[in-house]
């Protein structure tokens, strides 16, 4: 299930990256960021929401990763 | 958290206190046996964590041995106020020639422990105070300088007591403050406290309350009575309500969103904050509101853990409406509550907007939250409108239902 709150993208070429993804697993407070069994990114829909929106996944890969607040859409 | 009457009694006989012989029985021969140890005649009393054993039949007397064992099958089954017996005390019967009541308890009003002693056991001491209030003297107690016995004999003396009997009371009267103060208790009663034909001085029946926080500065107490760590030990088993609110607590670590307590209400609440669920709480009622239930939420809750208490208390019968509010935030986020208590509401299928009363949660990260207020069309105040006034406007809400 999708974040009712918060969407995060990542670019195919964050996604993968292994060492990025590692960063990003490693980074995250509340576990969105899971490496998946090909070894390539998995977002955890269910842990969207947590998002404390503390921007470490940002600082680990600022040209690839978004983090949209889904209630300041239009 | 409420100690059985032989548990209560354990305790008073570690600091010196008077009693009888006792034991207690488990089956109709430990009760035979308990009788014939102790010298029959003897009183046998269910063990349950409530009043009312007297009118229940669940407190009779045996002659002998043989006649305790009896008794013990016809005690064992009796529901107490629904509840049903541990075990059976089996105790000395005493020949009585004067009870008296002690009880130490907190006063809410003046935040300090209140000695209450009467000179009129054995019956209810909101009696006493009504019908007789020169038989009934209450003492309050510093928690910070020592108790000395001077205090004991006054609180006694201004019942009218005195002579050797003041004089034999002061010592058990300075005990049962010292106990109350020691364990952190909510409650030390002794009711009654008897003088013998004999003259001698005797507790007979006893009752303990623990406040359930302290349970960990006192393990090593707990673990010689034998009360277990899981045991929560209420005055009345808790409901499915309260144990689906535990569950949720227990099942994530992240803050505190549980010691959810049932009411008959029709108002949900989402509330806590340094204190902030008792006061919200206290706020309801006199707005006269009916809270559905009592919570607590702080330490930063998780969405999912705001979200799963939501949806157990808008799961109650009866419940259309939650408030959801506490007092000012810093490490609880503003935003991370709304989100779990709007996400709580659209997974029960109802609309935030209609359903939260009012959200009231000022302080960290609350220019985030009020954006997503705003979105649901939640209505929400900030630290401006007091908690009472939130507590207020809730109620209006709930009443415009009805």
């Amino acid at each position: 299930m999708p974040g009712m709150f918060i969407d995060v993208e990542v670019d195919a070429s964050v996604a993968a990256d292994a060492e990025l993804v590692g960063k990003l697993v490693e980074v995250c407070p509340v576990s969105i960021f899971a490496r998946s069994e090909g070894g390539g990114l998995e977002i955890v829909e269910e842990n969207l929401d947590e998002c404390t929106l503390c921007d470490l996944c940002i600082q680990a890969a600022p040209e690839g990763v978004r983090v949209i607040k889904l209630y300041e859409q239009g | 958290m409420r100690f059985y009457e032989y548990e209560s009694k354990e305790l008073f006989a570690r600091h010196g206190l008077p009693l009888g012989k006792r034991g207690i029985a488990t089956s109709r021969d430990e009760a035979r046996a308990r009788a014939r140890e102790i010298g029959a005649p003897v009183v046998l009393k269910s063990q349950v964590l409530s009043g009312g054993r007297m009118k229940a039949g669940a407190v009779k007397f045996a002659d002998t041995p043989d006649e305790a064992a009896a008794l013990f099958d016809e005690i064992m089954p009796i529901v107490v106020n629904g509840q049903t017996a541990r075990s059976v005390l089996v105790e000395e019967k005493s020949p009585i020639s004067q009870e008296y009541y002690v009880a130490v308890t907190w006063d809410g009003r003046r935040k300090l422990p209140v000695l209450v002693f009467s000179d009129m056991g054995g019956i209810d001491i909101e009696q006493v105070a009504e019908k007789y209030p020169d038989h009934m003297s209450q003492t309050h107690v510093s928690t910070i300088l020592p108790f000395t016995p001077r205090l004991a004999k006054e609180a006694i003396g201004a019942t009218g007591v005195s002579g050797s009997a003041l004089n034999r009371l002061t010592p058990i009267v300075s005990t049962l403050v010292e106990i109350f103060l020691a364990y952190d208790l909510t409650l030390a009663e002794i009711n009654p406290l008897v003088r013998l034909e004999n003259g001698r001085f005797a507790v007979l029946d006893g009752h303990i309350d623990m406040e359930a926080e302290a349970r960990e500065k006192h393990t090593a107490l707990l673990e010689d009575l034998g009360i277990e760590p899981e045991e929560t030990r209420q005055a009345r088993p808790p409901s499915e309500f309260e144990i689906a609110g535990a569950r949720v607590d227990a099942a994530d670590h992240r803050g505190v969103a549980g010691n959810v307590v049932e009411f008959d209400g029709d108002l949900g609440l989402v509330i806590g904050a340094g204190g902030g669920s008792l006061t919200l709480f206290d706020a309801v009622l006199k707005q006269g509101g009916r809270p559905a239930n009592y919570c607590e939420i702080g330490g930063n809750p998780s969405v999912k853990k705001t979200c799963e208490l939501t949806k157990l208390v808008l799961g109650k019968p009866g419940v259309e409406k939650i408030a959801v509010m506490m007092n000012v935030v810093s490490n609880t986020r503003v935003d991370i509550v709304a989100r779990g208590v709007i996400k709580g509401c659209v997974e029960s299928g109802r609309d935030p907007a209609s359903t939260i009363a009012i959200f009231r949660i000022p302080g960290s990260w609350e220019e985030e939250g009020f954006k997503i207020l705003e979105r649901h069309r939640v209505e929400y105040c900030d630290r401006s409108v007091s908690m009472y006034e939130a507590a207020g406007r809730a109620v209006a809400k709930t009443r415009a239902q009805t």
